[in-house]
């Protein structure tokens, strides 16, 4: 077979490799000059090693000569170094790397012409565009979603030699700066500075030159340099493009590495993910027998481990968008929230990889040496993070007997039912703290209701009756509260969640008021106000934080909100988001509430209670030794 | 896991004995259920017809839609049609509805397909608000939205088929939705795929054909069918391991021998 292929980037030269052994005519055009080469280092793992040996036993060797290895991750903050060992990284010059794949290739016959400039791979039996994230090829042939991901970046080298994947915050008095770096020969450091574009602009480095840049990062980051100079290689401020692509193959045509997907930089999988393209390409043109079934397979193959590493990379990006709002951590739980961003990494992960971090996290958490894992350190009165939901009063018992530090119990609602109910509960309840939850269920409540206005739930759901004396329905709230402080509860949970009533009037979609409760954060304050009067004790809101609906409240109203709830006396959110209509846009994805709760947690300043179908203890130690909320809903698992 | 199969309601040039031979033959191998697919400007035969029929010849297999275009018909039809099909069939019939993804459906429908959601929305919420109280209902669809529909009106979710792995994670989704709404324990869930044992090139061509409308996607839908018995195998064990409580193997093209391989190979 005849292939053409654009790109002589490490995805477009492994392949040219790769099928020029298994007897195929292979041309690679490259619009550059060879040596021409961008960036400094790239990272490789473990896994990827093993699979590069076994397509291309020589090349596998020259790589792993010239590679750095460490073990080690440094998170320098705040003045304070906290290692992390028992990982496994490897990296390489990409210029060395790229030498090797053009030496090998060159060896095996291939074609290579560089300075040729080109739109897209020309004629042949089999095109290959591996152009790059900017691929002009996919801009001609095939829809993709190209949006810029996280933060401002700009990637430099380093004389320095680091001994470990080293991460390095700084603060200044335009924001956080921070730095991604690590070895990748025995003379030099990939140094990439990053932060918010709001920093960006206000440090004055979008209109500073090259060399300004160069200076500005070298006196900002001087200490962890040690003197080392930064160095520049065509070195400019980017937004990372996320590239993705539904389809990655058209007839003949097909898109290889960054063309069809990209990774943000800050896991590190880019080099990765796009020369095992070029791998499981070359295995599907061997073993399939015609090429549509071959572009197809490795289209197959590859697109669900991609879209697993994308999934990850977003969280990453995300976590290194927000982490100025993690400046007032202790470093050791600033580390462990580090480590465990994208979810791939976990507290049981560490536990197995660094144990001696893991016992320093935990008995950080603690606070005293001799410490169980984080889920069982106590939280204020709470014995425990864990917290089951019951609804009947016959389940309290079993989840007493099951060491949940809170029981939720309930709802009651304010309009029909009373904590009284649940008295004989709180008689069983031992360490375990039992909390209630009062509810009024407004436009969900079944016919006749009453609700911010006449919008019913949904379709055929009853029309609720605009509520009129919302002075009854305040003192109905404030009564239940204080009937539960009587009936000897430890935790009022007030609901504000769940399109139920009082969600309802802080929701635009729901409150089209035009009294003074048009005002969409009074009524429910009011009630706040009015329960907090009544109930000396602990006081959770249970909050939407975000109807996640087209003209509903956003993530950032929410975290507005939480900040007036904790000005008036609340001391816990209990995280919820959506169901304020029916159709609303979620996104169940594993632990699909924590990054709302570690926002309203972090931005917000309060301490929260997530659920999210969280139904492992690994998952909750993660989620509380991170810091992305205080308490959490464990759920069975089927 | 039960497995069921699919009647071949979609394949072209089936006819009135093809139907109901590979009805009774799918009853007489001990299959859980026929299922059927829902098109309306596709060779095909109704699928709410094609079920009667199968009624009229079997009676213990359990029937369903996986799924029917929900908007296509209106909710009071809809509700109607379900409703005869479980009276007639003596109490058999589980309903599976989407959404669908091809526009001249929707066309011939006379229906718009830019506010298909919330029309199946309507729809649910009239046939769980007593137009329909006695028959399951399954719900599809990988988006949010469609998970969360699921969730507050059906009694389980219908996936749309691919490698047990994809369904694993639409399985976590499912019950991570249903958590959400606080339904107490799990959606049912229900899995598909395509099976071409006999003549493979044959029924992938039809598949080609079949889902010719989602482009490059074609190819990758006719590439899974599964062609072997060690295939048929690990496609089994990989849907029960993931927690599937039906999986339907829809076939490919009229040779009922595909029928008695499937049976052999389970």
């Amino acid at each position: 077979m005849d292939v053409s292929i654009l790109g002589a980037g490490p995805a477009g030269l492994y392949l040219a490799i790769l099928l020029r052994k298994a007897g195929h005519t292979v041309a690679v055009h490259e619009r550059n000059a060879p040596d021409a080469t961008f960036g400094w280092g790239v990272v490789f793992s473990e896994e990827t090693l093993g699979a590069l040996h076994d397509a291309d036993p020589p090349t596998h060797l020259e790589i792993t000569d010239s590679f750095a290895r460490w073990s080690r991750i440094d998170i320098r903050y705040r003045g304070e170094v906290v290692r992390s060992s028992g990982h496994s990284f490897t990296a390489i010059a990409r210029r060395h790397l790229l030498a090797i794949l053009r030496a090998r290739a060159t060896e095996l016959g291939a074609d290579l012409r560089f300075g040729s400039e080109l739109e897209e791979p020309p004629q042949a039996d089999l095109r290959v565009a591996a152009d790059g994230a900017n691929s002009k090829t996919r801009q001609r042939h095939f829809r993709a979603r190209v949006s810029p991901q996280g933060c401002k970046y700009v990637w430099f080298g380093t004389d320095l030699v680091l001994d470990a994947f080293t991460f390095a915050f700084r603060e200044t008095e335009y924001g956080l700066f921070q730095a991604h770096a690590y070895p990748f020969d025995e003379r030099t450091s990939t140094w990439i500075v990053e932060c918010a574009q709001g920093v960006w602009e206000r440090a004055g480095l979008d209109t500073a030159t090259e060399e300004e840049s160069i200076a500005f990062c070298e006196r900002l980051f001087a200490e962890d340099l040690g003197g080392a100079r930064l160095r520049s290689n065509r070195s400019l401020w980017l937004d990372f493009p996320l590239v993705r692509t539904p389809s990655w193959h058209k007839r003949n045509l097909v898109l290889l590495g960054d063309a069809a997907h990209t990774a943000h930089f800050s896991i590190g999988s880019g080099t990765k993910l796009a020369m095992e393209d070029s791998i499981a390409l070359a295995a599907s043109l061997a073993t399939e027998p015609t090429l549509d079934a071959a572009l197809t397979d490795y289209e197959l193959r590859r697109q669900p481990v991609v879209e697993r590493f994308q999934q990850a990379a977003a969280e990453s990006a995300g976590y290194f968008s927000r982490t100025a709002h993690y400046t007032s951590y202790e470093p050791i739980q600033f580390a462990v929230n580090l480590l465990t961003r994208s979810g791939r990494v976990t507290h049981a992960n560490l536990a197995q990889r660094d144990p001696r971090l893991i016992r320093r996290i935990d008995s950080w958490f603690a606070g005293r040496a001799i410490a169980a894992p984080p889920v069982f350190a106590p939280f204020g009165e709470l014995p425990n993070r864990l917290v089951a939901e019951v609804s009947t009063p016959d389940e309290v018992a079993a989840r007493v007997a099951d060491g949940y530090g809170l029981v939720l119990a309930g709802p009651v609602e304010v309009d029909s039912a009373s904590p009284a109910d649940w008295r004989g509960a709180v008689a069983l309840k031992a360490d375990t703290r039992l909390g209630l939850r009062l509810t009024h269920r407004g436009a969900r409540a079944g016919a006749p209701c009453v609700a911010a206005s006449p919008i019913p739930y949904g379709p055929f759901a009853p029309v609720p009756t605009e509520v009129s004396d919302l002075d009854a329905v305040l003192r109905a709230f404030a009564e239940h509260a204080a009937d539960a402080a009587e009936a000897g509860f430890d935790l009022l949970e007030l609901d504000m969640a769940d399109g139920h009533l009082l969600a309802g009037f802080r929701s635009p979609l729901t409150n089209q008021r035009t009294d003074e409760w048009g005002d969409r954060h009074k009524f429910p304050l009011a009630v706040l106000d009015a329960v907090r009067a009544a109930f000396p004790r602990t006081l959770a809101v249970r909050l939407a934080v975000t109807d996640w609906a087209p003209g509903g409240t956003s993530v950032a109203d929410g975290i507005a909100f939480a900040k007036e709830l904790r000005a008036h006396g609340t001391d816990l959110v209990h995280v919820r988001a959506g169901h304020t209509l029916p159709d609303f846009r979620p996104d169940y994805q594993r632990g699909y509430l924590t990054t709302l709760s570690d926002r309203v947690r972090n931005e917000a300043g309060i301490p929260t209670l997530v659920g999210g179908y969280l139904t492992t203890l690994d998952e909750v130690n993660t989620v509380v030794a991170a810091g992305r909320a205080d308490l959490c809903v464990l759920a069975e698992a089927p | 896991m039960q497995v069921g199969i699919g009647l071949p309601n979609t394949v072209p040039a089936r006819g009135r004995g093809a139907l109901l031979e590979w009805a009774r033959r799918a009853e007489a191998a001990g299959f859980s259920t026929l299922a059927v697919l829902d098109r309306l400007r596709y060779d095909s035969v109704d699928p709410f017809i094609t079920l009667a029929a199968a009624a009229a010849v079997t009676e213990r297999i359990g029937l369903a839609t996986m799924i029917a275009i929900g908007p296509l018909r209106s909710p009071g039809v809809l509700a109607k049609q379900a409703q005869s099909l479980h009276e007639v069939s003596g109490g058999r019939f589980t309903l599976g509805l989407g959404i669908g993804a091809r526009h001249d459906d929707y066309a011939a429908a006379g229906v718009d397909p830019s506010t298909r959601g919330a029309a199946l929305s309507t729809q649910l919420a009239h046939l769980r608000g007593g137009g329909l109280s006695s028959v399951d209902i399954l719900v599809g669809g990988s988006s949010g939205t469609a998970l969360a529909r699921m969730a507050r009106y059906a009694n389980g979710y219908a996936h749309g088929g691919g490698p047990p792995r994809a369904f694993a994670s639409a399985a976590t989704q499912a019950r991570a939705a249903w958590y959400d709404h606080g339904r107490p324990g799990s959606p049912v869930l229900w899995g598909q795929g395509y099976l071409a044992l006999s003549e493979p090139e044959r029924g992938q061509d039809y598949l080609r054909d079949y889902y010719a409308f989602t482009g490059p996607f074609a190819d990758k839908i006719a590439a899974g069918a599964l062609t072997s018995a060690r295939a048929i195998k690990d496609y089994v064990r990989g849907y029960a391991e993931a927690g599937c409580d039906e999986l339907i193997l829809f076939p490919t093209t009229l040779d009922l021998a595909d029928l008695d391989r499937l049976a052999e190979a389970l």
